[in-house]
């Protein structure tokens, strides 16, 4: 059934077909509603789960990660500087290996203070060894939560499903809602492979030394760089993981994707440019409009981007002439996350090939500053015709 | 006018309720086989009586660009007053359509390249029972008389659906009478 809603509800009709335990969320602008909707879904009876209020963002994901090691599904949402004051426990959850899922409603952090989107507040948690997927419109957002479960379940990992505030989270568009039937025949109940047992007291996480030690039962167990080494072991296993999760949810859904990478007239490319969230549809316009010029230009959002998908990455972009990567955050002091770790990706496979493309980069929208499609357009031209510059280029600044 | 891509621009005052309208317009529009409607409004800084916008496109097909309307087909004021604080027109395309809830003479206005609709939906809105001041199902009648968009039942059909628990025979009311009395033309 198709319904009219804003992103913020299609995140959370999401959450409640997958059918949450505990819910443990601090209202932030713009995830607020989110949190709305679900304490209603819950006071209603519409949702089957402990609604467990809380002082602050460190606290909600503290929550969370009690009741995930007791084998409770659980669900947060968060934004801007409440990701950033969960910073802790984020890092926690994902060395904890909780297979918790997270909205992040992608917001500018202070300061100075601004409620309005960019990606600088996920960005800056890329490296604490969650999972990050990113949606372009609505129907992703009800469609990554549901994977989301899947996918975070199947590999132990805790996974933050961004999309973009305001431009997603506070606008209307339609979107398919499936039936719950189908969700539960997608996403099985959680079956942790340990939970917390008042009867089976246990330690979770204390002190682990730098070498390996016996433990309690006499079995030689892990050290802290085995347990790290791990968890990159098992992000990186999880790419295979994301393709067999895509294949499950066309197999239920019947809607098709790649797990990586949205591209759109990307095939006979000369350039393509690149950049995570609603942005990349934004730039579809720009595209048709180049390609009208004649242009061969194409756009590819960037759908999983922990793990990176490098491999996947590199053979799309093999043999492209440029590759203009647009970003709503920054790596301060160098350049767009996404812009260096496509270098990498690119460098790896296809350096020494002589079809290493070039790369550029454009920052835009930083702190929710409109982003006119005329000038994405003009930018994506300029950017075909020559390297534009060695350093990330702002778009609209206004100095 | 029937197009295959309109952008409508809604002027109102923060509670006045023009998300609700463009909401309405939207589901409307959509069932009538508008694969793309996107519906967003002004962000941040929403606060009772102070000026807010709200974007509206309507597409035979779906809809990749999120970004604010610049160059709106037709632009709904939800008060008059608002002509004074806002530059409604901005960007408005030459031909553009004014849909305007006004007290005053249709002929008070001049409105160069542009074609306006007005009626005086608060006094229409009382008269169908509703509260002063509810003007957000009323102001719907006058876009359908003057765009000629969607076809009336089907609106106040979605008019019943939205407002189910609030008072929907006067909702609908209030736009069959809106409908009946905008004045187009000049």
């Amino acid at each position: 059934m198709h319904i009219i809603e804003d992103g913020n509800a299609a995140a959370a009709l999401g959450v409640r077909l997958c059918r949450p335990q505990v819910i443990a969320a601090y209202p932030i602008t713009p995830q607020t509603p989110v949190t709305e909707k679900l304490s209603e879904y819950v006071e209603e009876g519409s949702l089957s789960a402990q609604y467990i209020p809380v002082e602050s963002e460190h606290s909600a994901l503290a929550v969370c990660i009690a009741a995930s090691s007791a084998g409770a599904r659980v669900f947060t949402a968060t934004s801007a500087n409440g990701l950033l004051y969960m910073h802790e426990q984020v890092q926690w959850a994902a060395g904890a290996r909780l297979p918790i899922v997270m909205c992040v409603v992608n917001r500018a952090v202070g300061a100075p203070w601004n409620i309005w989107n960019d990606q600088q507040d996920s960005i800056s948690q890329r490296d604490t060894g969650w999972i990050q997927m990113y949606c372009a419109d609505h129907q992703q957002i009800l469609d990554t939560v549901i994977k989301a479960y899947w996918l975070a379940e199947k590999v132990s990992i805790p996974i933050m499903v961004c999309y973009d505030g305001y431009i997603l989270s506070h606008t209307f568009m339609p979107f398919d809602l499936p039936e719950a039937g189908k969700v539960d025949a997608f996403l099985p109940p959680f079956q942790p492979d340990y939970a917390l047992n008042p009867r089976e007291p246990a330690n979770l996480n204390t002190v682990t030394l730098p070498d390996v030690r016996v433990d309690v039962h006499g079995e030689l167990a892990h050290g802290y760089m085995e347990i790290r080494y791990l968890l990159q072991e098992d992000l990186r296993l999880a790419l295979a993981a994301a393709a067999e999760m895509e294949r499950r949810f066309a197999g239920v859904f019947g809607r098709t994707a790649d797990p990586y990478l949205e591209p759109y007239r990307c095939d006979d490319a000369d350039f393509v440019a690149v950049g995570l969230g609603s942005l990349t549809y934004q730039l579809r316009v720009s595209v048709d409009a180049l390609r009208a010029e004649g242009i061969r230009v194409g756009v590819m959002g960037v759908r999983f981007y922990r793990p990176f998908p490098d491999e996947a990455i590199a053979n799309a972009l093999k043999g492209k002439k440029s590759v203009i990567v647009f970003e709503k955050a920054l790596s301060y002091g160098y350049e767009g996350a996404l812009a260096s770790d496509l270098k990498s990706a690119l460098y790896e496979y296809l350096g020494g090939t002589g079809s290493l493309p070039t790369v550029q980069n454009f920052i835009a929208g930083i702190g929710g500053r409109e982003i006119h499609t005329q000038e994405l357009t003009d930018t994506l031209r300029a950017a075909t015709q020559a390297r534009v510059s060695k350093e990330p280029v702002w778009i609209g600044l206004k100095l | 006018m029937k197009k295959d891509y309109l952008e409508i621009r809604w002027h109102g005052r923060g509670g006045q309720g023009a998300i609700t309208a463009a909401k309405v317009v939207a589901g409307a529009a959509f069932s009538s086989g508008f694969a793309g409607v996107v519906m967003a409004p002004t962000f941040g800084t929403e606060r009772r009586g102070a000026p807010v916008m709200t974007s509206l496109k309507i597409s035979k097909t779906k809809i990749y660009d999120l970004s604010p309307i610049e160059k709106p087909d037709i632009v709904v004021v939800l008060d008059h007053l608002l002509l004074k604080e806002a530059d409604v027109t901005h960007g408005l395309k030459p031909g553009g359509i004014i849909v305007l809830n006004t007290p005053m003479a249709h002929e008070t206005y001049h409105f160069k390249d542009f074609n306006l609709a007005t009626a005086d939906v608060t006094a229409i809105s009382v008269e169908a029972g509703l509260p002063h001041g509810m003007v957000n199902t009323g102001i719907i009648g006058s876009l359908e008389r003057a765009a000629n968009l969607l076809g009336i039942d089907l609106l106040i059909e979605r008019i019943e659906g939205e407002f189910r628990t609030r008072r929907p025979e006067k909702n609908a009311l209030a736009a069959r009478l809106a409908y009946e009395r905008t004045a187009t033309g000049g």
